[in-house]
């Protein structure tokens, strides 16, 4: 038993100075993941905050200045310039000058004070139409906003009661809150696959993987050694990481940090595992590459970092269960904003466990199939 | 000036001829190439084409009433023939919290006892609504689906003539380019732009390294052959593959997904050319600078993927980062593709678009290659 320790624990010692003796690559191991951090958190929101928009407003009447003074009076907005003409509004949102254009037509202010509705026309953007969808909706509370105190001003039959809406886990609805998580699964998942789904593949290439097999160790313990540098690394990372998500970017922790913890450990698990399986897969690093990718584009893309799972089509749904970062992107959000514990997370837990085990046993088969 | 032997040129077309060969036979050889610019394309878009939506549709709700009136049963058979929703009716509020909770609903309607007062008053809060907020773009669609349904089901009413409430200002909103809002439209041509991101590091960032690590680079250099000529040699065959997977991918994202190309061909052809020019530079920089393909790919796994999905603006808004990220996003070559490609596929052949972007990508992939041309010489030296 001693000894296989002791050769565990050499193999384990090699695999680390195999990563981080080149200095290009212990940059690449420990810079790019910090930086993406924090440059990728501060990115990614679906949040909008500088929306430059357009007025073209035929309406000489006070009405539409009061409305107008509502858009450009709030931070979100930024007025681009008034325009004159349809084919002004056609040239700004087709060179992506503005993103919205606010149409108030000559008869506006004349219709409001007879009693009839004016209208408001808004031409939006739609080449993102999630933008599009977003800005709509601020557009709309903006108009609601005027509109209710239009009627209390005027002494009118009030509207009928507006719906209220409370968000629970994240009640000011921040995209930050829902997107950094994610991006901690994001890091841990590409950190393992740097570490694990080149190494056998330069090996082979290398002839070193053939004197490795006629060493004692046992396929098993071969695994063993190469993942052990990925954890070290995999783990203090996410620590790195999840630290900075607290700190810099205040999203609360509020569940327990051994659920979190559990979950990063049998994550980083089964990452290294599918990192192994791919490398040992591949006869040439070029290969071991294209494995990564094929691997890690879709399971970040299905994984429901970005886009819900539940609007992607029931096939589709059916493959992202094999995805380890689908379950680990609930565990973090669980823990992170719903404060969830270790025992609400058990089916999380096992599919993951379950993963890993199962790559790492390909993984060994492969190494073994090889040898034969 | 020297006037230089015609036979000079007609040497130098014979070298990188049989270089092109070479690396052409080498692609043959191993299929991981062909695999990259056909099969990755053609998988990747499926996967993304069929799973990326960001059109929450069935959207399962808890309908909790407090209280059942005709109109309350009205309005709750609304919800029901909404295609946003499938609603489940719990007995009581807390019921329904739990399964908030659990997660088997995204969020609860809540009809209180004053629901009848909440029509005419503006005061009285008869109808709730809980979201769970983690995923806050599916709660902010969620508010809006549910805000709509109220507001249409009361202009119904009014129409009716049971009510009169008067709404000042109406909106009316023109969606352009894409007036259903379908997510797709949009996010396909910005996955034609990830997705020839990858292609492009992928093929050529190993294969610099490769010929360093195994030595063959060294033997080359001791033939007449020129920096220039192996650098030729090695971007033409891989521009081939890569227009190939360009072409696969406008055919699918057009056939298969029905996303309208507005744009003449000749300019999605020529801007996907300098594009893929630009992604490949990138792929043989990395390759020259980190000389060995462990490295190679570890930098084309890092600085390729997740830049060009975070900060290309082929899903998060460029305007609505801070300014220091939008500074960031320039030197992304595929927020600029994304830019164009968008246009391209939505809007058409929009100059004021097209140009400023496509400059910029050919000032990237000129810059690429005088980078290349310095940084491979200092390396024989």
């Amino acid at each position: 038993m001693n000894a296989v320790l002791v050769r565990i624990f050499r193999l384990a010692q090699k695999e680390f100075l195999a990563l981080l003796r080149d200095k290009k690559s212990r940059m690449v191991l420990i810079v790019p993941p910090l930086v993406q951090l924090v440059v990728f958190s501060y990115a990614a929101t679906f949040d909008l905050n500088h929306i430059s928009y357009a007025v073209w407003n035929e309406d000489p009447g006070e009405y539409s200045r009061q409305l107008l003074s509502r858009f450009s009076g709030s931070p979100n907005f930024h007025l681009v310039g008034e325009i004159r003409s349809e084919q002004e509004v056609k040239s700004l949102i087709d060179n992506r000058k503005v993103l919205l254009v606010l149409h108030l037509r000559s008869t506006f202010s004349r219709d409001l004070a007879r009693g009839v509705p004016g209208s408001l026309e808004a031409i939006l953007d739609g080449r993102q139409s999630n933008t599009a969808m977003i800005l709509l909706g601020y557009v709309q509370t903006i108009v609601q906003g005027y509109n209710t105190l239009f009627i209390s001003l005027h002494g009118l039959t009030p509207l009928a009661a507006p719906i209220s809406i409370r968000a629970w886990y994240n009640p000011n609805l921040e995209s930050r809150w829902f997107i950094v998580p994610g991006i901690v699964g994001l890091l841990t998942l590409v950190v393992s696959l740097l570490v694990t789904a080149l190494s056998v593949a330069r090996e082979r290439e290398d002839g070193t993987f053939d004197q490795l097999l006629v060493t004692p160790l046992r396929p098993g313990e071969i695994i063993i050694g190469k993942i052990i540098p990925g954890f070290v690394i995999g783990f203090l990372e996410s620590t790195v990481i999840v630290i900075v998500a607290i700190f810099l970017f205040h999203i609360p922790l509020r569940g327990s940090i051994p659920a979190l913890y559990l979950g990063i450990f049998l994550f980083t698990l089964s990452a290294l595992g599918v990192g192994l399986m791919i490398s040992s897969i591949a006869s040439t690093q070029q290969q071991g590459l294209l494995g990564a990718f094929l691997f890690l584009v879709p399971s970040i893309i299905l994984s429901g970092f970005a886009t819900p799972i539940a609007n992607m089509p029931s096939y589709i749904q059916y493959l992202t269960l094999i995805n380890p970062l689908r379950y680990f992107l609930v565990i973090l959000r669980e823990v992170f904003l719903q404060g969830a514990g270790v025992s609400i997370l058990l089916p999380e837990y096992a599919a993951l466990a379950v993963i890993g085990l199962l790559s790492l046993l390909l993984a060994g088969h492969f190494f073994r199939k090889r040898m034969g | 000036m020297i006037r230089r032997d015609p036979s000079v040129f007609s040497q130098k077309f014979v070298r990188i001829r049989a270089l092109v060969i070479k690396e052409s036979l080498q692609i043959i050889r191993d299929p991981s190439s062909l695999a990259i610019a056909i099969l990755l394309p053609v998988i990747l878009l499926l996967i993304f084409g069929y799973g990326v939506s960001l059109d929450a549709r069935h959207v399962p709700i808890a309908v909790v009433q407090d209280i059942r009136t005709p109109a309350s049963e009205e309005f709750v058979a609304g919800v029901r023939h909404s295609p946003w929703f499938v609603p489940t009716s719990y007995p009581d509020i807390h019921s329904a919290i739990d399964a908030l909770k659990r997660q088997d609903v995204d969020g609860i309607l809540w009809l209180r006892e004053d629901f009848g007062r909440s029509i005419n008053s503006f005061r009285s809060h008869g109808v709730h609504v809980i979201v769970n907020g983690v995923d806050d773009n599916t709660a902010r669609l969620l508010e809006g689906y549910l805000t709509n349904t109220w507001a249409n089901w009361l202009e119904l009413r009014n129409l009716r003539g049971r009510q009169v409430s008067f709404v000042p200002i109406t909106l009316e909103a023109h969606i352009w380019f894409n007036p259903e809002s379908r997510s797709r439209d949009f996010l396909v041509p910005g996955l034609i732009a990830v997705i020839m991101t990858l292609i492009g590091a992928l093929l050529t960032s190993m294969i610099i390294a490769r010929e360093w690590e195994r030595g063959t680079l060294e033997s080359l250099f001791s033939t007449p052959v020129t920096i220039g000529e192996i650098l030729v040699s090695k971007f033409v065959p891989y521009f081939i593959l890569g227009m190939m997977g360009m072409g696969i991918s406008v055919i699918m994202g057009h056939y298969l997904f029905d996303v309208p190309v507005r744009g003449t061909l000749g300019v999605l052809l020529l801007t996907s050319a300098l594009f893929l020019t630009t992604a490949l530079g990138m792929g043989l920089v990395i390759s020259t600078v980190s000389k060995n393909q462990f490295v190679a790919g570890q930098i084309a796994i890092i600085f390729t993927f997740l830049p060009a999905f975070i900060l290309s603006g082929f899903i998060f808004d460029i305007h609505s980062m801070p300014l220091f990220i939008r500074v960031i996003t320039h030197i992304i070559p595929a927020s600029y593709f994304v830019t164009i490609l968008q246009s391209v596929f939505l809007a058409g052949d929009i100059p004021g678009v097209i140009l400023p972007n496509s400059a910029a990508l050919l000032l990237f992939s000129v810059f690429l290659f005088i980078l290349l041309m310095r940084i491979s010489r200092k390396r024989i030296l």
